[in-house]
């Protein structure tokens, strides 16, 4: 069974169809990504997995269970976690802060609880925070804990965000554009780190616009153009395609891509 | 770490409480502590209020009609003679259970009214169950739909106990009992007991400022915090972001309920300005000077200028005073007027030092 299977998935933004028969599926274990060109949808159905918006229509499974329309809160108990295009980092909070939210689902202790500082929620804080400083040590980050988020340089910014991620210990992490702002030295790491983790049996959905590291980390790739599939397959059969070439070289497709 | 910075700031400010009272022992001027007395009440709405807004990223406009609503029911039930209803069966079960009480009005007749504790307990839930309802369908939409609602049910409170019969009108309401706490300490406003209104007043708000500080510090205080800088992110973390934010708004909502039915005992009454708009923009403006997510700065400013406020250093301005200074935080300083000095106290000293 696959662990995440998308099927005939389609959404409309008002009257705009960002998406139509989308279907694939993510296996445990792998690397999958999903590249097309600016406007194809990659970042819309990152969206839609990850409950910021339900699916026009289509179905979601993950693990067997159907998760279109669940709230992204509920996506993430489920096992889903996420990267943001655009990093979406708590700013005003410290480095190590940002990681401990993302122990948030993998804790309990609430209000009245923590208000009255109870022995239970003593010792779930000091496991908290020594979950996230293992997250940040893994990244590189153990240096900067303690540093406002706000304060970092974009590289180390999208390293927190993976380490928040991760915090959240997920069989599924959705990585949206990983590589988008780092620097050609940040970006050869980025590979390693995919592998790493990887390694610890998460299963990896990656968009990416940077061909050199979709081909290298990928095990299987689906090609989107403008909101529909035209392509799936292993890197060196996807980088054959006819279709994918004139969608990427320009030819009969290229019109449509705004 | 976290636990000796609170240890030493509640330390502080109890020295100061009790620096604050000896002096004006000394000085002769003890009857500057029913203001203080005063202030700690209002102080703990602030602290409240200062939760919602500085670290879920909410604005109430309607806490003031919170604390009324806490302070109108207490009075109400505490004053209201059930002698009728006491006579029924339920009224035994109710006797006996302590929830009614009998003791003597002002021309030393009997009169059975509710126990201030059940008081304090009905008015708790009462005004948990409306922030509730107001605050359900407001929280689950981003964006200031809150303060739109807060508002909208503060003039309504506002509307109703002014034009009620039984809140007194324009009166308000009277002749509310002194709270016997425990053997040895009275709520109310006699003289004869100020200095140990002064250190309950002031022990309540200390405790409430703990809570709080616990609070903001774990990780519920985090996942308000994450809601405030990025809710989509925070939602995607996993954080039930609506359900956060309802949390705070009715904890909130309650202690400034809680502080209302304190002073309304301590004061023997309630009036209907206690629910105005305008206390209500008070206390945002007083949260917005103490630095939104500083509950330390919250209540010290608070404190200071509820204190002046209450002895007319502001005259006939009071109110303009706090809607100028609301003006003045957002365009000058929109962290706070603390920071700033904070940042340039840090300079100083880091420069002396090297």
């Amino acid at each position: 069974m696959a662990l995440l299977d998308v099927q005939n998935v389609r959404h409309c933004f008002s009257g705009l169809l960002a998406l139509d028969k989308v279907t694939f599926q993510v296996k445990e274990g792998q690397v999958k990504s999903i590249i097309g060109p600016n406007g194809a949808g990659k970042t819309t159905l990152f969206n839609i997995v990850s409950g910021i918006f339900p699916p026009s229509s289509g179905s979601i499974r993950f693990c067997g269970d159907s998760i279109a329309g669940l709230k992204p809160y509920q996506v993430a108990r489920k096992g889903i976690s996420r990267t943001f295009q655009n990093l979406s980092l708590f700013l005003r909070m410290t480095v190590l802060e940002n990681v401990m939210v993302g122990r948030h689902i993998r804790t309990r202790q609430g209000f009245v609880s923590s208000a009255l500082r109870l022995p239970g929620q003593i010792r779930e804080e000091k496991a908290m925070r020594e979950a996230a400083m293992v997250r940040l040590e893994e990244l590189g980050l153990a240096a900067v804990a303690d540093v406002p988020a706000g304060s970092l340089s974009f590289g180390q910014r999208r390293m927190v965000e993976l380490a928040r991620a991760l915090a959240t210990e997920p069989k599924l992490l959705l990585l949206d554009e990983p590589a988008s702002g780092l620097n050609t030295r940040e970006k050869e790491g980025l590979a390693g780190i995919i592998a790493t983790i990887r390694s610890k049996n998460v299963t990896i959905l990656l968009v990416e616009h940077d061909m050199s590291l979709v081909m290298d980390v990928s095990d299987e790739i689906l090609v989107l153009h403008s909101g529909v599939p035209i392509a799936e397959g292993p890197p060196a059969e996807v980088r054959n395609n006819k279709d994918v070439v004139a969608v990427y070289l320009g030819g009969d497709f290229a019109d449509a891509s705004n | 770490m976290h636990k000796s910075r609170t240890t030493l700031t509640v330390i502080s400010l109890a020295a100061i409480v009790v620096v604050v009272q000896l002096l004006t022992h000394c000085a002769g001027k003890e009857y500057y502590l029913t203001q203080m007395i005063m202030a700690a009440y209002y102080s703990i709405v602030v602290l409240g209020l200062c939760l919602v807004m500085g670290y879920a990223g909410q604005i109430s406009l309607g806490h003031a009609a919170f604390f009324a609503m806490g302070g109108y029911t207490s009075a109400i039930l505490t004053t209201t003679s059930f002698s009728a209803a006491a006579g029924t069966g339920a009224g035994r079960i109710l006797r006996g259970l302590g929830v009614f009480v009998e003791r003597a009005d002002l021309y030393g007749g009997q009169l059975v009214t509710v126990n201030p504790w059940a008081a304090f307990l009905m008015a708790m839930l009462l005004t948990a169950a409306v922030a509730f309802l107001i605050g359900y369908p407001a929280l689950r939409l981003k964006g200031h739909y809150l303060a739109m609602a807060t508002l909208g049910f503060g003039l309504i409170v506002y509307r109703i106990v002014l034009g009620s019969e039984f809140a007194g009108s324009s009166d308000g309401v009277t002749g509310v009992p002194e709270w016997r706490i425990c053997p040895g300490l009275v709520l109310g406003g006699s003289t004869e007991y100020r200095v140990a209104n002064y250190y309950l007043a002031w022990g309540v708000t200390l405790l409430v400022l703990v809570l709080l500080l616990n609070l903001v510090r774990s990780r519920v205080g985090r996942a308000l915090r994450s809601i405030h800088d990025g809710e989509l992110a925070a939602n995607a973390m996993g954080i039930n972001t609506a359900r956060f934010k309802l949390q705070a708004f009715v904890f909130s909502a309650v202690l400034a309920a809680a502080a209302g039915c304190l002073l309304t005992h301590y004061n023997g009454g309630i009036g209907p300005s206690e629910a105005g708009a305008m206390k209500s923009i008070r206390y945002v403006a007083l949260v917005a000077v103490g630095g939104m997510d500083n509950l330390l700065g919250g209540l010290v400013v608070s404190t200071v200028l509820t204190f002046l406020s209450l002895r007319g250093y502001f005259g006939t301005y009071d109110h303009a005073v706090f809607g100028v200074i609301l003006i003045a935080i957002i365009s000058l300083a929109p962290e706070g007027p603390l920071k700033p000095v904070a940042a340039w106290f840090k300079g100083f000293t880091v420069r002396k030092g090297g």
